[in-house]
């Protein structure tokens, strides 16, 4: 139990997988701009790279290992990702109304976002059995969450600030990241 | 066509530079820019599957159908990248462990798809091949750049030879992951100063 509780400490803090292995920094800058445009980013990550954590192993262990084809993986896990994200968005739209107006609009953009599929990769180099790659997809997930949803905090308020012009938007976001991610170093002393 | 060969391929080198002007492909970017040697690896990567794929949808632009054009390119692009990671791993084995899951994930970067959809989908094969070869460029020196400043500062090295002596204290930072995002925030800054797009 100890085990799962540090692998989930360590995947949304100590290896954050934006602020710490630089992947998703698109959708990272793209939808900070606004809180209410990250919740529903974060809520679609955390939903999608569970499944597609779950999946990308089943495909793993039962497709690729049984027939020797693990050189075909990027393709593999890319396709299976494409079609779980539409698969998906139609499922929600149809039987959950709800959840669908929220994330709607972020299921489509998550396809070409490299944290889940980079998360995938990571859980099948790192060996993980099931559940661990359930345990670690999701801190994966939260900890991107996290780190949007604070990071767009941060910028609804340098909205307001006086900027330098040539510094302004995405070149004053990123320093800011920069100056955040450097607060997650902290938690390195951690692992 | 309006624009000649040679304005399809400049225009990756400066007006439309992937990383600096359109913001796209920020993770490759940021994480292997630590030393010059995976910057430039990293760099020529991309440009090869970019020529390649960009080439091949050209090809097929009337074949595949528009409804499902995008699940055809990014079939194209596995493609390819499935050949470099390949390729690297038998030639250039050491390269290949430190790139490590960022090769695979050329599959998932922005540029590639995002000049399938606006450029080799609706023009010939040359113009595409001009297209990839000159966002591949400008893609590679962007990269080489943001590490070359990367690894002065904080190894004092400039692919791997020591350039200061042996009394210069390396700043580590501009290594870490918090160095990478000011670093290349500083850089768009630079750009913007240079010139509005």
């Amino acid at each position: 139990m100890s085990d799962y509780m540090l692998l989930i400490v360590s995947t949304i803090f100590v290896n954050n997988i934006l602020l710490m292995k630089y992947l998703g920094n698109c959708p990272f800058l793209g939808t900070s701009k606004k809180l209410d445009t990250a919740l529903g980013m974060a809520m679609a990550v955390i939903f999608v790279l569970v499944l597609a954590g779950a999946i990308t192993w089943i495909t793993e262990e039962l497709l690729l290992k049984t027939f020797g084809l693990e050189y075909l993986r990027t393709m593999a896990f890319i396709l299976v990702i494409a079609t779980l994200v539409q698969f998906v968005e139609m499922f929600l739209k149809k039987n959950i109304p709800a959840l669908y107006a929220g994330l709607g609009i972020y299921l489509p953009l998550i396809t070409t976002n490299c944290a889940v599929l980079g998360a995938c990769f990571i859980n099948v180099k790192e060996e993980y059995s099931f559940v661990q790659t359930l345990i670690s997809s999701f801190g994966y997930a939260a900890g991107f969450g996290l780190a949007l949803i604070l990071f767009a905090g941060i910028r609804e308020r340098i909205m307001l600030a006086r900027v330098p012009g040539p510094l302004r938007d995405t070149s004053i976001g990123l320093v800011t990241a920069g100056m955040f991610s450097l607060a997650f170093f902290g938690f390195k002393g951690m692992a | 066509m309006a624009k000649s060969l040679g304005q399809e391929f400049s225009k990756g080198l400066w007006a439309e530079v992937p990383p600096y002007r359109l913001v796209l492909g920020l993770c490759p970017t940021l994480a292997m820019t630590t030393g010059v040697d995976n910057g430039l690896g990293m760099g020529l990567a991309v440009t090869f599957v970019l020529i390649c794929s960009n080439a091949l949808i050209s090809l097929l632009r009337k074949v595949i159908p528009k409804d499902v054009r995008i699940a055809c390119f990014i079939i194209v692009i596995a493609t390819f990248v499935i050949v470099v990671e390949l390729m690297m791993q038998a030639y250039a084995y050491a390269l290949f462990e430190q790139m490590g899951i960022f090769i695979p994930l050329i599959v998932v970067n922005c540029i590639l798809l995002g000049r399938a959809e606006a450029f080799a989908s609706k023009n010939g094969v040359v113009a595409s091949c001009a297209d990839g070869l000159g966002m591949g460029i400008g893609f590679t020196i962007s990269l080489v750049i943001l590490a070359a400043i990367r690894e002065v500062l904080g190894n004092g090295t400039f692919y791997k030879i020591p350039v200061f002596g042996p009394t210069f204290e390396p700043f580590g930072f501009m290594v870490t992951a918090p160095g990478a995002f000011v670093c290349l925030g500083l850089m768009l800054c630079i750009m913007n100063l240079l010139g509005k797009k």
